[in-house]
């Protein structure tokens, strides 16, 4: 069970509050319409699954229902940072 | 357009949302998500001793607000409104007589007020607010229980995951957790008194849950 920092909250919950959304940092293209059929698809379909450092988007889903990015370790399921939509990490992978 | 972040009380005045009455008056029996239960009966036949006291705080009404908490011109409009500030700390609440506010996320809270003045309270917003904000009146979606009694904390600790312990949860703090795989916002209203804001449709089921939670200590209903 993990304990997770809600950024929002300033506070330690239970991993049951929480869902996992995905990859972080995963900008829409800003003119879809000029868009090669690759690029779309990579965008809506195409994932990173690194061992190691991930980047990933939570929400609070039963608390205060924000989302919010976590920086973890996806082999020792160490969390390094948690930090708001908007912000960039300051644990990055080498 | 004007930007609706900056805009002054008369502009936002003119784009003025329709407002009804959705509280019906007191000509008309209101009843509650727990009406069937008949909690006023068992109030009167039931024990009148134990480690646990329920009481629903029904039919009142629930508003919820959204605005933006660094926007000073929208603070003090609901302090014109409510005569009580907002409140910005993540997870506090404050109160003013019957107006409460509970802090729900950076930019929500839910504000419970006397049934029959829901309305009022709800016009006075539209009147005074600036700017961008939401209002809506969510009192048919929820009802609120009041637990207290010597085993409160030993009966919630069966249901939610959250740190009961005074120093982790004071008096006035206000979380949205998991509660018996529902969920309910709780607030502490005294050292053996909680709050929890639970949905309707969850209601019956958190209801026959607390029933037998609270086999072991003792249940005691009040009207
Ligand atoms: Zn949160």
């Amino acid at each position: 069970m993990l304990h997770i920092y809600c950024p929002h909250c300033a506070e330690y919950r239970e991993e049951d509050e929480f869902h996992c959304a995905g990859q972080a940092h995963i900008a829409r293209p800003l003119d879809p319409e000029a868009c090669s059929d690759q690029e779309w698809g990579e965008y809506l379909f195409f994932r990173k699954n690194p061992r190691g450092l991930h980047h990933e988007l939570w929400v609070h889903a039963a608390g205060c229902r924000k989302f919010f990015n976590m920086t973890r370790d996806t082999q020792s399921y160490e969390i390094k940072e948690v930090y708001k939509i908007g912000e960039q990490p300051s644990v990055v992978a080498e | 357009m004007s930007d609706l972040n900056n805009m002054t009380a008369a502009e936002s005045a003119a784009t003025k949302a329709a407002v009804m009455n959705q509280v019906p008056g007191p000509e008309i029996e209101g009843q509650s998500p727990l009406h069937h239960a008949d909690l006023a009966s068992l109030a009167k036949q039931g024990p009148k001793t134990g480690g646990i006291h329920l009481r629903e705080q029904k039919l009142l009404g629930h508003l919820t607000l959204r605005c933006n908490a660094e926007n000073a011109e929208q603070l003090a409009a609901v302090e014109r409104v409510l005569g009580v500030a907002l409140p910005l700390q993540p997870l506090t609440s404050t109160e003013n007589g019957n107006y409460s506010i509970r802090w729900m996320s950076p930019d929500e809270w839910l504000i419970l007020v006397p049934g029959l003045e829901t309305f009022d309270i709800e016009t006075k917003f539209r009147d005074e607010m600036p700017g961008h904000y939401s209002l809506v009146n969510s009192s048919g979606g929820s009802t609120v229980l009041e637990l207290s009694g010597e085993n409160v904390v030993d009966l919630l600790k069966k249901a939610t995951p959250v740190d009961l312990h005074s120093k982790s949860f004071p008096v006035g703090k206000v979380v949205s957790t998991l509660f018996a795989k529902s969920t309910a916002t709780i607030r502490r209203t005294g050292e053996q008194r909680f709050e929890l804001v639970i949905r309707r449709s969850f209601s019956d089921y958190l209801w026959l849950w607390l029933q037998d939670a609270s086999l072991e200590f003792g249940l005691v209903v009040e009207a």
